[in-house]
């Protein structure tokens, strides 16, 4: 490559980076700096592939997350449907050979029935998404209670899950992380170069311009749901590998990571805008203030309140609707 | 009055909520295997009051066409902090309920600050300060514990000539001394005005930031009566991150089956309040029919899932595809 391509190249690059992509990844760096202060092993690379190893399943939830934020709706069954791909594929791992290697298909199609069920209530039955994902979420939870006390399930997980979340590929990088490149990289091409991806823009910047520029949108909206639950569901599948069990709450601590990385990633939660560069960062930028905060032992109380004011600060630098009116 | 149809058009989410709950709670009092007591009403309006506190607290925001996340987290820290104050002598009792409401007031100022002066959307801001609110609790409360003064718990969730629940007439006070002059004021009026449409309501001179910060405050000051409440009944503190999340989750719930728009502009916290209350009912209908408990999260689901589905009867009278998209 000669040096007129690569410049023009980076040219092309700088130009395509949003401000708020740019900031949150010189936070990144910011904060392995104060970190490598700390201590050196910050930036050793067995440290920072552990983190991307962590960040990865965040990672796989967050896109879902993201498609559902760019449509402008919001999704709150996350944590219920984490929950029923890591219980489902678990279950099916005790039903015999068959299940265990259909293990990681089901729980994944679980979330994605989840998922249809949330974007029929949205986009055919024209409920706000943020009841009707309470209301599925709350079914989710519901099955899961039975189906744990009613039939107790095996909770172990497989060992393809197990090798999918925590083994190692080549040169050392983790699977999970490889996982997280293809969803990711899917995610991507499905967002910048198909007509579904356009799709989704358009519908978050007015659903009734995109119907009128003969958008199929009601069915754009399902779809993308879909593919959310599909994707949290894929998320608990590899968190069960990754905790070799599935636990009822396993969830819960991924829905308001899952938003605040794709907002901090520059994606606006109205809809329309954001770039899954800028998720990317969100996504690293959650997992490594989490880490930093529990190896400096610092205490749950105050992980949360520096969680929180990191959080509101980061949006008040670049986060902040222009003036209406 | 020749306007009655109006009036009735504008109140009927609160109607219709109200008469739902009065139906379940028939069903639910009637198969009850105590009856119709004293007693059966005092514990199911204690559970009802808690959630009925946080929902009013809800609405107040989404009346404005925002929605509060923090609630329930606000309602863990006054809960936390009152564990802690309200305690000793009458004196400092009250002086510990007074800073209890203090504080719920600065929760709800934080965030109006954040919304309005941040100009960040309300969604994920109150997310951001719920943790802070929460990591709050945590600090006063890192195990559960603690102790409130007991005649003034006694009193509150207690019966009222040994008949009516005093939870109820306590809810009854807060919602005159609350919301009826709010929602008469001038600055309730532009609440509603604001959640309809914001431009609109600018251009005609209404005090926007005021009016949006007012809902705010006062959300944070319902969800410290909630939390107060909550003190009382459990005689301690709790820094319960999942009891907060809960909350904030059942408070929209309630909100919308109470008939509130979550678009902002119509509903009334009275109806948020039976909304409440339907909901709790509906979580305790499993147990007066001998039911596997096993099934009630369950069945709650599927009977919130019916309920947010019954509101698409309405697109049987859309004539135009276009009204579809807003």
């Amino acid at each position: 490559m000669s040096e007129g391509t690569q410049t023009r190249l980076t040219g092309a690059l700088l130009r395509r980076v949003d401000p708020p992509v740019a900031i949150a990844f010189g936070c990144i760096i910011a904060m392995l700096l104060l970190g490598s202060l700390y201590s050196r092993s910050f930036l050793s690379p067995e440290y920072l592939l552990q983190q991307l190893k962590v960040a990865s399943f965040l990672g796989v939830i967050a896109t879902g997350t993201m498609i559902v934020i760019l449509l402008g709706q919001i999704d709150l069954s996350v944590p219920w449907v984490v929950a029923v791909g890591g219980m489902m594929s678990t279950a099916a791992t005790g039903w015999g050979p068959v299940g265990e290697a259909m293990a990681i298909p089901f729980g994944i199609a679980c979330g994605v029935v989840l998922g249809l069920l949330n974007g029929f209530g949205v986009a055919y039955l024209r409920i706000p998404s943020m009841i009707i994902t309470l209301a599925v979420n709350a079914v989710a939870q519901g099955l899961m209670v039975v189906h744990t006390g009613g039939f107790s399930p095996q909770d172990s997980s497989s060992p393809a899950m197990r090798k999918l979340a925590t083994g190692d590929f080549l040169f050392g990088l983790p699977n999970a992380l490889l996982v997280w490149a293809v969803v990711g990289a899917g995610a991507i091409f499905l967002l910048n170069r198909t007509t579904f991806g356009r799709a989704v823009y358009g519908i978050g910047n007015r659903e009734r311009a995109a119907y009128l520029s003969g958008i199929d949108t009601q069915r754009v909206v399902l779809v993308a749901f879909a593919i959310a639950g599909g994707l949290s569901a894929f998320g608990g599948v590899l968190l069960a590998g990754y905790a070799s069990k599935a636990a009822q709450a396993m969830g819960d601590a991924y829905l308001l990571p899952a938003i605040a990385a794709v907002v901090l990633g520059g994606a606006s939660i109205l809809g329309g805008r954001g770039s899954y560069l800028g998720t990317i960062a969100g996504v690293i930028l959650i997992t490594l203030l989490q880490s930093i905060l529990s190896v400096i032992q610092m205490s749950e109380a105050g992980r949360q309140i520096t969680y929180g004011v990191v959080i509101i600060a980061m949006l008040l630098l670049y986060g902040r609707e222009g003036r209406a009116r | 009055m020749s306007d009655w149809r109006y009036r009735l058009a504008q109140n009927r989410g609160t109607l219709l909520a109200f008469v739902f709950f009065v139906v379940m709670f028939a069903i639910y009092s009637s198969n009850h295997p105590a009856g119709f007591s004293a007693n059966v009403v005092q514990t199911a309006a204690n559970k009802g009051v808690l959630l009925a506190l946080v929902a009013m607290a809800q609405t107040f925001v989404v009346i404005t066409a925002g929605i509060d996340l923090s609630v329930g987290m606000v309602f863990v820290l006054t809960n936390c902090l009152a564990s802690w104050i309200v305690v000793g002598t009458a004196t400092t009792a009250a002086l510990g309920v007074v800073g209890v409401l203090l504080t719920g007031l600065a929760c709800g100022a934080i965030n109006g600050l954040i919304v309005i002066y941040g100009r960040l959307q309300p969604i994920v801001a109150t997310i951001a300060s719920g943790a802070v609110f929460f990591g709050v609790a945590l600090l006063l409360r890192p195990i559960p514990g603690g102790d409130v003064y007991g005649p003034l718990a006694d009193a509150v969730t207690g019966r009222i000539f040994d008949v009516a629940p005093a939870s109820l007439a306590a809810l009854v006070v807060v919602v005159l001394v609350l919301w009826v002059p709010y929602r008469r004021s001038a600055i309730g009026r532009a609440a509603y005005a604001v959640g309809s449409s914001e431009t609109a309501a600018y251009m005609s001179g209404v005090p926007v930031g005021a009016a949006k910060f007012c809902a705010y405050l006062l959300s944070g000051l319902a969800a410290s009566l909630a939390g107060l409440f909550l003190t009382f009944v459990t005689y301690s503190g709790e820094a319960s991150a999942a009891n907060g999340g809960s909350y904030t989750l059942f408070s929209i719930a309630a909100v919308v089956l109470g008939g509130v728009s979550l678009f902002g502009g119509s509903g009334s916290a009275i109806g948020a309040i039976f909304g409440a209350l339907m909901f709790r009912t509906i979580g305790d209908l499993m147990f007066v029919f001998n039911l596997d408990p096993l099934w009630q999260p369950l069945f709650q689901g599927l009977v919130l899932l019916a309920a947010v589905c019954v509101g698409s009867a309405r697109l049987f009278q859309v004539r135009n595809r276009l009204e579809l998209f807003p």
